[in-house]
């Protein structure tokens, strides 16, 4: 009898607590994914088109990524005029 | 690399709309869809505030938890997006999105909805990077070419930034020190780890 309140609650915690619970975001199963941004936009393996900036290797990730965080600095201008 | 993020610096918007145009002449967005809006508060009183919105392509998107047909999913470096061959047009995501970022072409039949449209962050959708039908249903890919989202690149003010993450809020943080204020905004402490980081205090960074 005594274990009785503490089921109480142990079960009321339960239920009362069912809708905090957070389920990762992760890509649903068969949704169609994106080829990665860095394999460029040309018809050939590791070809870019003449719209494809210059400065970084397409087909290489680091490359890629090293580019967008150069490429971004040009968004701060206390490092271009000041 | 982190997440690729937007942040609109609404000290330095003027509301040109100039990231308004270049988002739909560089992905020719179709009619009576805006993919990017500026928005502006107290329009027209002293100190009225001007602040470029378009999906921000949260972390744990509601659209993308309420679409019934699970059309959208995320990319490795964060950006939402969708696939337009599987949209059913049924206006679920507009509704839980608290930017509006989810639009629909209105001139269907009886205003009957089309397949939905929002930001891509200039990265396409799941079609075959720089191909013709990559581009006739989600507009250029950007990224895929080395660059960074024409709005962000375009701003005239820099007040628009777009890219990584942390280069984003790195040089958001250095304005804010030159600037001598702006770390009292909500969020700064969460962003930088305490109220008071980065805070200039005589001309001094903490």
């Amino acid at each position: 009898m005594r274990r009785l309140p503490a089921t109480v609650a142990l079960v009321s915690a339960l239920v009362l607590l069912a809708a905090c619970t957070e389920k990762p975001q992760t890509n649903a199963h068969g949704v169609r994914l994106d080829a990665a941004p860095w394999t460029g936009t040309g018809t050939k393996p590791d070809t870019g088109t003449a719209f494809t900036a210059s400065g970084w290797q397409i087909g290489d990730r680091s490359s890629w990524e090293q580019h967008l965080k150069t490429r971004a600095q040009n968004q701060n201008e206390y490092n271009r005029i000041n | 690399m982190a997440r690729m993020k937007f942040v609109c610096d609404s000290e330095r918007c003027i509301e040109c709309n100039g990231c308004v145009t270049a988002c739909k002449n560089e992905n020719e967005v179709p009619w009576g869809v805006n993919r990017r809006r500026v928005v502006t508060l107290n329009d027209g009183v002293p100190g009225e505030r001007s602040i470029s919105v378009a999906c921000m392509h949260c972390s744990d998107a509601p659209c993308m938890a309420v679409c019934p047909v699970q059309c959208f999913y995320r990319t490795e470096e964060g950006v939402v997006l969708h696939d337009k061959d599987v949209c059913i047009g049924c206006g679920y995501c507009s509704y839980a999105c608290p930017f509006g970022a989810p639009q629909f072409p209105s001139q269907g039949t009886f205003g009957a909805r089309g397949k939905m449209d929002k930001c891509t962050f200039c990265a396409g959708g799941p079609e075959e990077n720089g191909s013709q039908a990559e581009f006739e249903k989600y507009g250029r890919n950007r990224l895929a070419e080395g660059k960074l989202p024409a709005c962000a690149e375009m701003c005239s003010t820099k007040a628009l930034l777009a890219g990584d993450g942390d280069v984003v809020a790195d040089i958001f943080r250095t304005r804010v020190v030159h600037r001598g204020k702006g770390a009292e905004v909500w969020g700064w402490g969460t962003a930088y780890g305490s109220q008071t980081a980065g805070t200039p205090t005589n001309g001094v960074t903490k």
